[in-house]
């Protein structure tokens, strides 16, 4: 088992930058899971990749929990430096009513195809991407593909007309 | 003294066949094959041309890389939703008379991939010849199908196959496009929204093909 001390105090760190940007901290099998609320995921990502070394963000993705939850989507982010050598993860939780949160391409340039992925996916929308259009599905395609409530054939059956 | 040099002595000078029997006979003995492997089946169709199997006792070897020199079409693997408007473009390309051969299971049917991402049948795209069974056919299923379609050719007239599309198919995709359906709930939603002035949200930049479909 890894040990979580050094992670621990990055989050330390984070909450004495601003005390509202951690929501909650789980700290299980080695990694630990920053829950980040929504409004401030661009700031904490900035915060960590400048002042903490984080600079590489090694994956990006969405989750859809079924849509009886609440909150129904969770977006994570799984950061790496590459001079300290430790990986944290942050964790957005977004309702279904308003599956919408900050872009970090601003922050990493890769997450631009990562978040174009997840809004194909899963449907979570990312405000003030550069071009947020479908990457894996077709372009006419109807729906996300990964969400719970998607029927295994789709809505309708397929024909090119 | 070789073979030809006797049967040069044996036949008649002047031969006389019907027109059918002898363009027929021409197509059916070089059915130029166009590559478009999409899966598994197309390691077996791969095989098909080998030394084991040679294909090219059929005339059938040649594979081409360009549609405009095919003459059979095989498809050889599921076929993504993704991937059924390009199949269709390519097969508009080949010039008549042009054929296909559905080999396998998922092209025939969708085989185990019963859901949204596979075309339930590649004949939902194109007119299919031929079908092979199996999951994948074995390279001996793949050469009967041609000698199946060799018999199939002899059969036809050239009166049959016209360089016109029939209006149907004319109607059912303009070549370069691809379908066009309305957005999902959450995008038309958004489209509102957006016309109303209440939010701007660059998702709703029309994507390459969405621009060259409204132009």
């Amino acid at each position: 088992m890894a040990d979580t001390a050094v992670l621990l105090e990055f989050v330390e760190k984070l909450k004495a930058e601003n005390a509202a940007w951690v929501a909650d901290v789980k700290n299980a099998l080695g990694e630990v899971t920053v829950f980040v609320p929504r409004e401030s995921i661009v700031d904490v990502c900035w915060v960590l990749k400048t002042k903490h070394g984080f600079d590489m963000l090694a994956d990006l993705c969405g989750g859809d929990r079924g849509p009886e939850e609440d909150p129904r989507f969770e977006v994570n982010y799984h950061l790496f430096s590459t001079r300290h050598h430790n990986r944290l993860r942050l964790k957005v939780l977004l309702s279904e009513d308003a599956p919408n949160l900050g872009t970090v391409t601003t922050v990493w340039k890769t997450a631009d195809w990562h978040e174009r992925e997840t809004y194909d996916l899963v449907g979570v929308i990312f405000d003030g991407h550069p071009d947020l259009r479908r990457i894996l599905l077709p372009s006419d395609f109807d729906g996300h593909a990964l969400r719970k409530d998607y029927p295994l054939r789709g809505y309708e059956p397929y024909s090119l007309s | 003294m070789g073979l030809e040099n006797n049967l040069w002595e044996s036949l008649p000078d002047v031969v006389t066949v019907k027109l059918d029997a002898v363009i027929n006979w021409a197509r059916k003995s070089s059915i130029w094959p166009a590559t478009f492997g999409l899966a598994c089946c197309a390691i077996e169709m791969m095989n098909s041309v080998s030394a084991r199997n040679d294909l090219s006792r059929f005339g059938a070897e040649t594979f081409r890389a360009s549609p405009r020199q095919a003459d059979v079409m095989i498809v050889s693997g599921r076929v993504s939703r993704k991937m059924a408007p390009v199949l269709r473009r390519i097969y508009d390309q080949m010039p008549e008379p042009k054929w296909v051969i559905s080999m396998g299971a998922c092209a025939t049917s969708g085989g185990v991939f019963d859901n949204y991402a596979i075309v339930q049948g590649v004949d939902k795209i194109v007119p299919v010849d031929i079908y092979i069974p199996g999951c994948p056919p074995r390279p001996e299923m793949l050469v009967h199908a041609i000698t199946m379609l060799q018999e199939k050719i002899m059969k036809e007239s050239v009166k049959d196959r016209y360089d016109t599309f029939e209006e149907e198919s004319r109607k059912s995709i303009v070549p370069g496009t691809l379908p066009v359906t309305e957005g999902t709930a959450l995008e038309k939603e958004t489209e509102i929204e957006v016309a109303q002035n209440k939010v701007s949200r660059p998702y709703t930049i029309p994507s390459r093909h969405e621009r060259r479909k409204s132009s």
